[in-house]
């Protein structure tokens, strides 16, 4: 026992190393493996540990790893990268069920009747588990498109949820108090409501904030189910991930300047979200050659992603073109939005797919300053990020996000499908500046468009 | 209150200070690939679905221990595997001038 509980904490510290590895770009594949290894060590001293007792039912471990690595490993081998945060979100659902389910069986096993502090984290095992699966599978379905992005307007609005926590909260303390199952069973089936309606009242540009929370509450359910079956490696690794995941969402929440109970209960997105009408405001639409003659003359080049190139698959396209436009001398450079795609860091991912050098994509403190002296910003499918709005209009929804300045550059091109708001659900000011031209057509089949047209000039 | 669960909480709360100060020092541009690989962490939760399943009894609990088993490995499994993926693209380059 004492030794199992020194390897534990072996696979712990090679968590925390890993998760350290994670932290440097040259150091976090490496670090992404220290971590498997702990895995890999813990669940080897958990099979050791029982593999003398009589009575251990193999066949479950056996089988359900099997079909467990199966879907698992299909799942991540197959996935786009463009689809990479629904597959976080869905990985972590699972993670969350996994953790509720731990808690059932020892209901079962020892019906109900636990010391007082042993039957709370049973409670908050499954509270937190419960809602950490279905909510993920809502983020999911949004991020997938399988139900709508907008925020659904519950009845009574955030008190709707509110009055269903309450109610978990009610038959969590009966159940704890009881001794009683059937309070178990009641508060998983109310929590799984809870994590639907709590999800489908949030607006699909938050999936990133929301994703990040349950991946938090899937630590902490794993923590709970580890005071629940009194092991040490379960409490270790939850309560690690469920501080990563907590740094996480605030850092996002702060990116967009909001704090992250008015993510969760403002239902943003709704407000201000009617129609855009252009009105007769001139917007100065541009063809693919009109771009690459202004991209041909420039001495400084900006590349603003966004959500619209990772669903064109567009991020190659960018490559092409910036290849073409170094070739001509002219320096390129990226300029990332925290919130840009629909996680942070997304757009570095998919960059780096296309071998964009680590080096040349900027941050917001490092970009906003370059701006005013770059001759061509390329806006490629982003919207909200680059919203002067945020800083001037106070009436704004959007007000105070941090935005790169794109409409300080000299020129700005935007590659947009439409005017069409983002999913903030706002007018953007951009596209009926002077200097701004608009192109409009699919992220990829644009920028196809204006290399061949660069090709010709 | 047991000794064994005051061990607990105490265990429990320096790791997720340790957690805190390992996270806060990761640049944005890695925080995908960051959460996916805490999410995989999180899969610990394979170990109690071991040892859930290893002494289950009845039908019921069967079916519950086996799904536990399930989703945990899926979180494993999937969670490393598709953290590797990304990192894969992060390979260092050299700067093209």
């Amino acid at each position: 026992m004492t030794l199992t509980t020194l390897l534990y904490l072996l696979a712990g510290v090679l968590f925390i190393l890993g998760l350290r590895g994670l932290g440097g770009p040259r150091t976090a594949r490496r670090g992404n493996l220290i971590a498997a290894l702990g895995m890999l060590l813990a669940v080897l001293v958990t099979v050791f540990n029982i593999i003398d007792e009589p009575d251990v039912v193999w066949w479950i471990i056996v089988v359900g790893m099997i079909i467990g690595g199966a879907i698992g490993g299909a799942l991540a081998l197959r996935v786009q990268m463009t689809a990479m945060p629904q597959l976080v979100a869905a990985f972590n659902g699972f993670g969350g069920g996994a953790s509720a389910l731990i808690a059932f069986t020892a209901i079962l096993a020892t019906d109900g009747v636990f010391a007082t502090e042993t039957a709370i984290t049973v409670a908050l095992s499954i509270a937190i588990g419960v809602v950490t699966f279905s909510g993920s599978f809502v983020a999911y379905a949004k991020l997938q498109g399988l139900v709508t992005g907008r925020p659904l307007a519950l009845p009574g609005g955030p008190w709707f949820n509110a009055v269903l926590a309450a109610i978990a909260l009610g038959l969590g303390i009966w159940a704890v108090s009881a001794g009683e199952p059937l309070g178990y069973w009641l508060l998983a089936g109310v929590t799984f409501i809870l994590g639907i309606t709590a999800v489908m009242a949030i607006g699909g540009a938050d999936m990133p904030v929301v994703i990040s929370l349950l991946n938090s509450f899937s630590g902490v359910a794993a923590a709970m189910a580890g005071f629940v079956i009194g092991n040490q490696a379960l409490i270790i690794g939850g309560a690690l991930v469920g501080a990563a995941g907590l740094i996480l969402t605030i850092q996002m929440s702060e990116a967009m300047n909001r704090s992250l109970a008015n993510v969760l209960f403002a239902g943003f997105g709704t407000e201000g979200a009617g129609p855009i009408d252009a009105g007769d405001r001139p917007v100065n639409s541009a063809s693919p050659d009109d771009v690459a003659i202004s991209l041909a003359y420039a001495e400084t080049v900006m590349v603003v992603p966004g959500y619209g190139l990772a669903v064109a698959q567009a991020q190659h396209a960018v490559r092409d073109l910036a290849n073409a436009l170094e070739e001509r001398g002219i320096n390129v450079e990226y300029a990332i939005h925290p919130v840009a795609g629909r996680m942070p860091g997304h757009m570095n991912v998919l960059l780096a797919e296309a071998d964009v050098p680590y080096e040349l994509l900027l941050d917001l403190d490092h970009s906003n300053p370059k701006l005013p002296n770059t001759d061509v910003v390329l806006v490629v499918g982003a919207n909200d990020v680059v919203n002067p709005s945020a800083r001037d209009d106070s009436g704004s929804p959007i007000y105070g996000m941090p935005i790169l300045e794109v409409d300080k550059a000299r020129t700005a091109v935007v590659l947009k499908r439409s005017l069409s708001p983002g999913f903030a659900g706002i007018d953007n000011p951009l596209f009926y500046q002077d200097g701004t031209m608009m192109l409009f057509a699919d992220a990829k089949t644009g920028l196809e468009d204006v290399i061949a047209a660069l090709g010709q000039l | 209150m047991s000794e064994a669960f005051v061990q607990g909480i105490v265990v429990f709360v320096l790791a997720a200070f340790v957690g805190f100060e390992v996270i806060s020092k990761v640049p944005q541009t890695l925080h995908t690939p960051l959460m996916s690989g805490a999410n995989a962490i999180s899969g610990i939760t394979i170990v109690g679905a071991i040892i859930a399943s290893a002494f289950v009894d009845g039908t019921a609990a069967t079916i519950l221990a086996l799904l536990a088993v399930i989703f945990a490995t899926i979180n494993v499994v999937g969670g490393f595997l598709v953290t590797d993926r990304m990192l894969e693209m992060f390979k260092p380059k050299k700067k093209q001038e």
